[in-house]
């Protein structure tokens, strides 16, 4: 009997914009041999609002609404990179009180943010959403919180040029000492839950490798800059804020695959608790808003301001021309620069593991497509 | 790009102890999870208290304190407030006072902005509308009453008067000690 040629064609999938897996709505144009991957076309822009435009319509008080919706599921630091720009654009003072308000919070979305970058990492696995939930349960406790705190549980709008717009209420501080007391136990359980699941391992071990080079060559930032072993953190080598004044180790990974991004994810949020101890321990009373006019007017010239965001380098670049709207409005997206690497990264592997590896980037379309 | 014996032989690595451990050790948490109380709760029948900041989706407006100066509708980073005022004997009547929630992000600027508190955010959470025109509010169906209740957010003598919030940490908190936190 003679062996027939079977003749074989790539196969061309449009993963998205609608797929539960793509975290919003991103659009990837796959070609695959079989079941490998063998190109990957990013397409975005699905969520495109023009948030770059229309801030420089409005003043600079305005804007902060808007940095709300860039990174929705890390709104307080989108705030924080924002204001701390037009600070530094201003020369505004901010007080001490507010300065640990806003590390405080910030450390809490940080948590909060990583806490659903984990769930959803089994959510991809094929845990279809149950597991997913004992996340959202401790998210649901810092939710509470920041609604406390300014109102809304999604989109704060909390920090204003030259400090916080309120200050928290009595009943806030025993809360979120409780919280932290209580979180490193239920750090615990997620990693009684995934760390050591066998398949979980089987799945993200060596997966989806980013190389040192690779991610430095590309300015990847966060977390998914920290997995492949480089050490580099902006609270810690760009010191902004009163980061100086805490103690906190910066998690590394070594290996650069879906596991250690997971790690690092983990470890990071232990970190946070620390810092979130020590602030409660050191700040002081007096006053958590700066004394300033109703209109902030900058003088004409250029800043750029970056934080280290849950999702990595946070940046805001102002161009004020001494009017009370920026001239230019411009952000340095985290997500969407470590995105950059997703054909790299995804090349030759299978379907399945394209959406972990995917998944483990942790991207926000709000802030990719803005 | 990697071949797949290779990628076997690298995860098999891993694999010294003994298999099934770790799913056992997840399958703990989950029992625990099991024979824990619910941290749900059942929405329509049963509601929380939400927040005294809330930020709820409609506005109480006092007419008496209100002068028509406009510094919310200025505010308001997308102009959704419309004010028209009228010369009045010694002071300036507002004739036309009207919030399109539809387009509103609940920000709140316009709230704190106010110099004579005379606009406040509500508490309410269930405003789903027909058409979109009813999501305009106008002077008349602003105004407090039963139903209608203004929220804390950047009224510090209401916020006192509210009743506290539910928060999910003591309801689904881990037993501790009680201990007297002190305030910073």
């Amino acid at each position: 009997m003679e062996a027939t040629e079977t003749r074989t064609e790539p196969f061309v999938i449009n993963l998205g914009p609608h797929h539960p897996s793509t975290h919003g709505v991103f659009r990837m144009r796959v070609t695959f041999d079989g079941e490998v991957v063998v190109d990957v076309e990013p397409m975005f822009g699905y969520l495109h609002r023009g948030i770059e435009k229309l801030a420089e319509g409005r003043t600079y008080t305005q804007i902060i609404p808007l940095t709300d919706r860039l990174d929705y599921l890390a709104s307080m630091t989108n705030n924080w990179g924002y204001v701390m720009a037009v600070e530094k654009l201003a020369g505004v003072p901010v007080p001490e009180r507010a300065e640990y308000l806003r590390v405080i919070v910030g450390e809490m979305m940080r948590i909060s943010s990583h806490l659903l970058a984990t769930g959803f990492l089994i959510n991809e696995l094929g845990a279809f959403f149950t597991p997913l939930m004992y996340m959202y349960r401790e998210r649901e406790k810092i939710l509470d919180l920041f609604d406390m705190l300014c109102g809304q549980r999604l989109t704060y709008n909390y920090m204003r040029v030259g400090g916080v717009s309120h200050d928290p209420p009595p009943e806030f501080w025993p809360a979120v000492k409780r919280f932290v007391r209580e979180m490193p136990g239920y750090i615990d359980e997620y990693e009684g839950l995934v760390t050591t699941n066998e398949i979980v391992l089987a799945r993200t071990k060596d997966v989806g490798v980013l190389s040192k080079e690779l991610a430095i060559n590309a300015s990847a930032s966060g977390p998914f800059l920290r997995a492949t072993g480089v050490d580099w953190d902006l609270r810690r080598d760009d010191t902004y804020s009163i980061y100086d004044r805490f103690k906190f180790d910066i998690p590394v990974g070594t290996n650069g695959d879906v596991f250690d991004r997971y790690m690092c994810r983990i470890q990071e949020m232990r970190q946070c608790c620390r810092i979130i101890e020590q602030a409660l321990q050191q700040i002081p009373r007096g006053e958590f808003r700066a004394r300033l006019p109703h209109l902030v007017r900058p003088p004409a010239g250029e800043v750029y301001g970056h934080i280290e965001a849950p999702r990595g380098e946070l940046g805001f670049y102002l161009v004020s021309d001494n009017s009370i709207a920026p001239y230019r409005f411009h952000v340095r997206p985290s997500t969407m620069i470590n995105l950059t690497t997703l054909r790299d990264l995804t090349i030759g592997w299978k379907l399945a593991d394209l959406i972990v590896i995917f998944g483990s980037i942790d991207v926000v379309l709000g802030e990719i497509d803005r | 790009m990697k071949s797949e014996p290779e990628q076997k032989s690298k995860r098999s690595k891993d694999k010294k102890r003994v298999f099934g451990a770790g799913i056992a050790r997840g399958l703990r948490v989950t029992m625990k999870g099991l024979l824990g109380r619910a941290i749900t709760t059942s929405y329509p029948e049963h509601k929380l208290v939400v927040s005294k900041r809330f930020r709820g989706n409609e506005f109480v407006w006092y007419p008496a304190r209100c002068t028509g100066c406009s510094t919310c509708a200025k505010s308001c980073p997308h102009g959704n407030i419309e004010v028209v005022t009228r010369r009045g004997n010694n002071a300036y009547e507002v004739e036309k006072f009207e919030i399109d929630t539809g387009r509103c992000m609940f920000c709140g600027l316009c709230v704190e902005s106010c110099p004579y508190d005379a606009l406040c955010l509500g508490r309410g959470y269930e405003l789903a509308k027909y058409r979109r025109g009813d999501l305009v509010l106008e002077k008349e169906a602003m105004q407090e009453s039963e139903k209608r209740k203004p929220s804390g957010y950047f009224r510090p003598k209401i916020e006192k008067t509210l009743p506290a919030q539910t928060l999910l940490i003591e309801r689904a908190g881990r037993k501790s000690r009680k201990k007297k936190e002190s305030v910073p």
